[in-house]
């Protein structure tokens, strides 16, 4: 391999990749707009949940609990009758619904212990979860307030004093930023890489170098560095200028670590992007294998959702997939700050998968030649 | 109104491309029943004239008239169009390459209303007439460039048009077939003398035979008349040299007839010589057994058709493409593919001047200069050299995408020169050049012959370049019929020129005097022609879908999207979007490590939730551990915890969850909370008995619908309608665009299709994909993932199909927007990923949601459809309660088909 070709090479594919307008779109809105939006757009899991409630009591502290759901947790609740109660449920107008029967002040003041009923759309999962639970504690606390008044407070239990490490205030805009890094950098390893190649088979300048004394390794090699180099780049601004800055996250962790994983997971996705390329007869195909690999790969790497809730298997045949390593890679440096003493792993995988990777790209990219 | 005898009147005719001019104040009047040629080489508005003639392209400014009628006018194009037949540039443009000869014209047909008996006799007749009776059933992209030409012949006549315009209906076509080719349009013009016949070409010779002819340049008419008046009135005797002599002073300037040399007998070695080489495909034969030998410095020269083997012949020399059998020297040695060396000693021009459009002029020869390990300091000079000699001083920072193709083409031999190589390979340089820059290149070519020695190996279809030629060889279907000089193959035939010569090789391959004479001369035909067009032709509809279902049938990615897509990506999501946390690790340090702190820790080791690890030691083993990741979960218990419980003082347990994913996180605590207070119940209630612990009130918690909770439950029947939204509108939108980016939308164009008929046409296959999706989805739902299915599954069915009939009319609407496939599938995703994710109820529901969002709730079809999946799916409903969701689904439908059927034209703007 002759590194002068492989470096003349490359700078020709940084050359034709900023006069590119919709790869130049592509990458700058996904290491800014994207990130940013997948940070802000994260809303606080309970928003505006719509509840109705039935009231027929009528009482001070049936009232109470009334005036006690507001925006924006949730919508000012509906008071509703009962025989509204399932139909609006039915029709997914309400998460929520409580029903407070009559004399229920009455009997809670005589200590008959009455019940409340709520029910709750369970096919609205997040909302269902996590706000039946602020249900719960709003309607006791209005219930215990009003009972205070009439009766003294009694023993205080063991506290439990629960903290959240890494990320304090549990705020999901910080997960966000940071998987949407990790999103951008295997969409744009993968897109650009392949549209390299077939941009140059399109123009026919592919034949164009193989008649040069250059060699098909040489040609490969410059194109992974070209788009490896370029996409690295736009992870150091969107990690140092969007999280860093913009969106105040507080990074963890070893900068050049973080950055040595991503560079392997570059190189193992950008060999991908090379094979599937190869597989394309043009770049309207290459669009839509892309949609059926990046979506698979994307949702199962552990970035969306825990990767400890997947079935087994998927956990297993995820394992082949880079980014799936580079996801706990950059959870371990970025969040928790570890050190390669723990990331170790990770790294022996993402070389592994990057060499791999490379020799198949290369031996698709030599046949596909031919 | 029109002159007498003129068939279009074109007054003052502008058109312009953004900032390129491409008809500038054009007037001609065309006269009626001739053979009529354009004129020109490439770029110079011949096929923007034809586009606008055809009512293919929207008039700009000035007037149009076509069969005595203004082409501005809607009526009197969709009057005129039946009577009007157009071809447009490119080998078959207008075919679709997937379906078979027969399929291709029976499309067509269809598309002018034909019945099967009139469609069934008319294609027999034509495949006749054409020779083409025998390939029926061979798919277009098979077949060759002349019988491509002739297929897309027959779909032109299929309907008896008055104006027939054929936009270099021959260019890149063998002799042979272009002679068969305009013997046929001689006998049916004989039978149909009022026809009137438009021709762009490039090819002088045969503009020769034409009645009258236009001589176009840089959007301008240079002159009009026949062909022998624009002879006579330049005084030259052919119309190549009439032609340069037409064109304006300026860009006459420097022209000077080509004059080489003659060779000087040279004693070395042969530089190229093939013998006996072999290519195959599978089973076809690109290359059959060629053999030649080319001496050092002689111009050699490759005459053939597109598709004859000259390519591939020249792509084994270089050692790009691997011989079959036979071998191949340059200098005496053996061609290796492997053999980096030789490269250097050959330079190579592909077809479609290779250049990086993204590097300028400089840039470009100067990554070649390096590629070729030309010294570094020596590079500078060496480019210099080259801007000088092959003159492009002026240009040097310009990107070559900007210039005009003849300057491209030098640059392209400048590259292929910058290494000095002693060998040239030239594949079809001058195609579509203008005659003045061709006659330059040429003798930049002879110089570099005679005077540096360097071997040219040239291929062209032009005859009168071949001439210019020290040797050629006559190629056709992989074979060498002959090599000799030109003037000796001319000779050695007795025949008048090159063509005839060529000509005659060929009959004499092919074994029969002409193909041409098996073919009969269609029957003059009666005035079979429909009367007037129906409003909507279900006919014609139909053509379209039948088309796109057999194409999609034989496209294997697009067919895995459509079936397999929806499938996987419901797999994927299925498996991955999966809320549920469970098998949390936690660790406890245990400070106490008394019986009351056991069981506590018991009570948290017991739930289905946590996981148990090994304790803690210590505060170092717990930072650690947290930072690894091995730990979701550490409980710290303080010292004399279960002494000062019983006492009553104030304790407090220690709790750290990794935060490093804040909704993993944030179940993480819901859980541990409410361990906690059931264990200080369960202490209470051992303490004080049963009636103390008891709270105030009680709180029905009911779970309805999902009584489990299960994400999967939840999720599965919002993700069938995400999924049903983004698939069918992706291969809708595709469906449109595709025939946009391959150029056949043309076909919408010039024939009766309405807008309306070629959208529904194209929605309908789609939509029955769908909905097989929908019942695949649906089934995968229930037996794969077992979601429970509570509700009316008919109603479900049917509302799921009018929904998917949205979905693939959202794809309509969304081609208006896009140009290029690639942009389709990525705006199809972006335009339906975000409104259902976000604004359809899929996470928060419609109910939650305000101002903007809650309106594109409102009108998106899908919020709609997830309400009456989840209802059926979960809560057990049906038509009573779920048919008013039912109604903005209906209104969707026709609203997006109309919108579409608007935002698309008829005509290219």
């Amino acid at each position: 391999m002759d590194l002068g070709n492989v470096l003349h090479l490359g700078i020709k594919e940084i050359r034709g990749l900023l006069r590119d307008p919709i790869m130049m779109f592509l990458i700058i809105f996904s290491f800014t707009f994207q990130i940013y939006t997948s940070a802000q757009s994260s809303m606080e899991t309970l928003n505006h949940a719509p509840i109705a409630i039935v009231d027929e009591d009528q009482s001070p502290v049936s009232l109470r609990i009334v005036e006690a759901f507001q925006p924006p947790f949730f919508t000012e609740p509906r008071i509703i009758g009962w025989n509204e109660m399932d139909l609006r449920m039915d029709r997914g107008l309400d998460t929520f619904s409580l029903a407070i029967p009559p004399d229920f002040q009455r009997d809670l003041l005589a200590g008959k212990h009455p019940e409340i009923q709520l029910n709750v759309d369970a096919t609205q999962m997040t909302q269902a979860f996590s706000g039946s639970g602020y249900v719960q504690s709003i309607v006791s606390g209005e219930v215990s307030e009003f009972l205070n008044r009439y009766r003294s407070d009694p023993v205080p239990p063991a506290a439990l004093q629960l903290r959240a490490r890494f990320n304090p205030e549990l705020d999901m805009g910080w997960f966000q930023a940071i998987m949407g890094i990790s999103n951008s950098v295997t969409l744009l390893a993968l897109v650009l890489a392949g549209a390299a190649l077939i941009r140059e088979r399109e123009h026919g300048t592919i034949e164009h170098l193989l008649v040069m004394p250059v060699t098909p390794l040489e040609i490969m090699v410059s194109k992974l560095w070209a788009t490896s180099l370029v996409v690295l780049l736009g992870t150091l601004f969107a990690l140092e200028v969007m999280c860093g800055q913009i969106l105040a996250v507080p990074v963890q962790g070893s900068l050049l670590l973080f950055m040595a994983g991503t560079a392997l997971h570059l190189l193992a996705t950008a060999s991908l992007g090379i094979v599937l390329a190869t597989f394309a007869k043009s770049m309207p195909q290459f669009g839509i294998m892309m949609i059926l690999v990046l979506m698979p790969l994307q949702i199962l790497s552990g970035a969306e959702t825990p990767r400890e809730s997947m079935p087994q298997f998927v956990q297993d045949i995820m394992l082949a997939a880079p980014n799936t390593h580079y996801v706990i890679l950059s959870q371990s440096i970025l969040f928790r700050g570890a050190g390669l003493d723990v990331v170790w792993p990770q790294m022996i995988w993402l070389t592994a998968l990057a060499a791999v990777f490379f020799l198949v790209s290369l031996r698709s990219f030599r046949g596909f030649l031919r | 109104m029109t002159a007498a005898g003129t068939v279009a009147s074109i007054r003052d005719v502008s058109l312009t491309y953004g900032a390129t001019r491409a008809l500038d104040r054009v007037s001609v009047d065309i006269p009626a029943g001739a053979m009529v040629g354009l004129i020109g080489p490439d770029g110079v508005g011949k096929s923007s004239l034809l586009a606008l003639v055809s009512g293919v392209r929207a008039i700009q400014t000035g007037s149009l008239e076509v069969l005595g009628g203004d082409m501005r006018s809607d009526r009197h194009r969709r009057a005129a169009c039946p009577r009007i037949a157009y071809m447009p540039q490119g080998l078959g443009r207008n075919l679709y390459e997937t379906l078979s000869v027969f399929e291709n014209v029976d499309f067509f047909g269809r598309l002018f209303d034909q019945g099967r008996a009139e469609r069934k006799a008319r294609i027999t007749e034509l495949l006749t007439a054409t020779g083409l009776e025998p390939f029926r059933d061979r798919p277009a992209g098979k077949l060759s460039g002349g019988m491509k030409q002739k297929l897309g012949l027959c779909c032109a006549l299929i309907h008896d048009p008055d104006l027939l315009i054929l936009d270099e209906p021959t260019t890149g076509v063998d002799p042979l077939s272009r002679r068969q080719f305009w013997d046929l349009i001689d006998r049916i013009r004989a039978g149909r003398p009022g026809m009137s016949v438009i021709v762009a070409t490039a090819y002088m010779e045969e503009a020769a035979r034409y009645d009258w002819l236009v001589a176009m340049n840089a959007g301008k008419i240079l002159a009009t008349g026949a062909p022998s008046e624009l002879m006579a009135r330049t005084g030259t005797d052919n119309l190549d040299a009439a032609f340069i002599e037409l064109l304006p002073e300026e860009d006459r300037r420097g022209h000077r007839k080509v004059v080489i040399p003659p060779m000087l007998e040279q004693d070395g070695d042969d530089a190229i010589e093939a013998s006996e080489l072999t290519r195959m495909f599978g089973d076809f034969r690109a290359v059959d057994r060629v053999s030649f030998r080319i001496p050092k410095g002689e111009i050699f020269g490759f005459l053939g058709s597109n598709g004859c083997g000259k390519t591939t012949t020249m792509k084994m020399l270089t050692g790009l493409l691997a011989a079959s059998g036979g071998t191949a020297k340059l200098f005496g040695r053996e061609v290796d593919p492997r053999d980096i060396a030789i490269r250097r000693r050959v330079g190579y021009m592909s077809q479609a001047f290779s250049l990086y459009g993204e590097l300028t002029v400089m840039q470009n020869l100067d990554l070649h200069a390096r590629l070729f390990k030309i010294d570094t300091e020596k590079i500078p000079a060496r480019i210099a050299e080259m801007v000088e000699r092959f003159n492009l001083g002026d240009v040097t920072s310009a990107h070559p995408d900007e210039l005009p193709l003849g300057i491209r083409q030098r640059l392209s031999l400048a590259v292929a020169m910058i290494h000095a190589p002693d060998i040239l390979i030239l594949d079809e340089p001058t195609s579509g050049v203008d005659p003045v820059a061709r006659d330059a290149f040429w003798q930049i070519l002879a110089d570099l012959s005679r005077k540096d020695g360097v071997t040219i190996f040239v291929s062209t279809h032009f005859m009168n370049e071949a001439m210019l030629c020290d040797r050629i060889s006559l190629m056709h279907a992989g074979k060498v019929l002959v090599s000799d000089r030109p003037a000796d193959i001319v000779a050695a035939r007795n025949a008048a020129n090159l063509e005839e010569a060529f000509i005659s090789h060929l009959e004499e391959a092919i074994g029969e005097k002409s193909s041409g004479d098996r073919a009969t001369t269609p029957a003059a035909p009666a005035h079979r022609r429909t009367a007037g067009t129906p409003v909507f032709g279900t006919r014609r509809m139909l053509s379209y879908a039948m088309r796109e279902t057999v194409e999609l049938r034989r496209d294997p990615i697009r067919g895995a999207l459509a079936i397999l897509g929806s499938m996987i990506l419901m797999l994927v999501i299925g498996y991955g979007i999966n809320m549920d946390v469970e098998d949390l690790r936690f660790a406890v340090l245990d400070f106490d490590n008394s019986t009351v702190s056991r069981d506590y820790v018991d009570q948290i080791s017991g739930s289905r939730y946590f996981i148990p690890q090994a304790p803690i030691i210590d505060y170092g083993q717990m930072d650690q551990r947290m930072r690894d990741g091995t730990l979701d979960l550490a409980i710290e218990i303080p010292p004399e915890f279960g002494r000062d419980l019983q006492r009553g003082r104030n304790v407090e347990v220690g709790g750290w969850i990794d935060g490093s994913n804040p909704s993993r996180a944030e179940t993480v605590l819901g859980y541990v909370q409410g361990m906690h207070q059931s264990w200080l119940m369960s202490r209470l209630r051992e303490a004080r008995g049963a009636e103390a612990a008891a709270g105030d009130f009680n709180l029905q918690l009911r779970f309805r619908y999902n009584p489990d909770v299960k994400s999967l439950v939840a999720m599965v029947p919002a993700v069938i309608p995400l999924l049903l939204m983004l698939i069918p509108a992706m291969l809708s939108a595709l469906s449109v665009v595709r025939e946009r980016e391959l150029g056949s939308i043309t076909n919408l164009y010039v024939t009766p299709v309405t807008r309306l008929e070629f959208l529904l046409g194209k929605q309908l296959p789609y939509t029955a994909i769908a909905i097989l999706n929908l019942f695949l989805l649906t089934g995968l739902a229930v037996f794969l993932f077992g979601v429970p299915f509570t509700g009316n599954l008919l109603f479900y069915l049917v509302a799921g199909a009018i929904y998917v009939t949205s979905a693939t009319a959202m794809g309509l609407v969304i081609s208006a927007f896009v140009k290029s496939q690639l942009a389709a599938v990525f705006a199809t995703a972006l335009g339906t990923m975000l409104p259902v994710v976000q604004f359809s109820g899929m996470i928060n529901p419609v109910s939650s949601m305000e101002g903007i969002g809650a309106l594109i709730a409102k009108v998106y079809p899908t919020a709609h459809f997830m309400t009456i999946s989840r209802g059926a799916f979960s809560k057990g409903l049906g038509f009573a309660e779920l048919s008013g969701t039912l109604v903005p689904l209906l209104l969707a439908v026709p609203v997006l088909i109309g919108v579409g059927a608007l935002l698309m034209r008829k005509q290219e703007k």
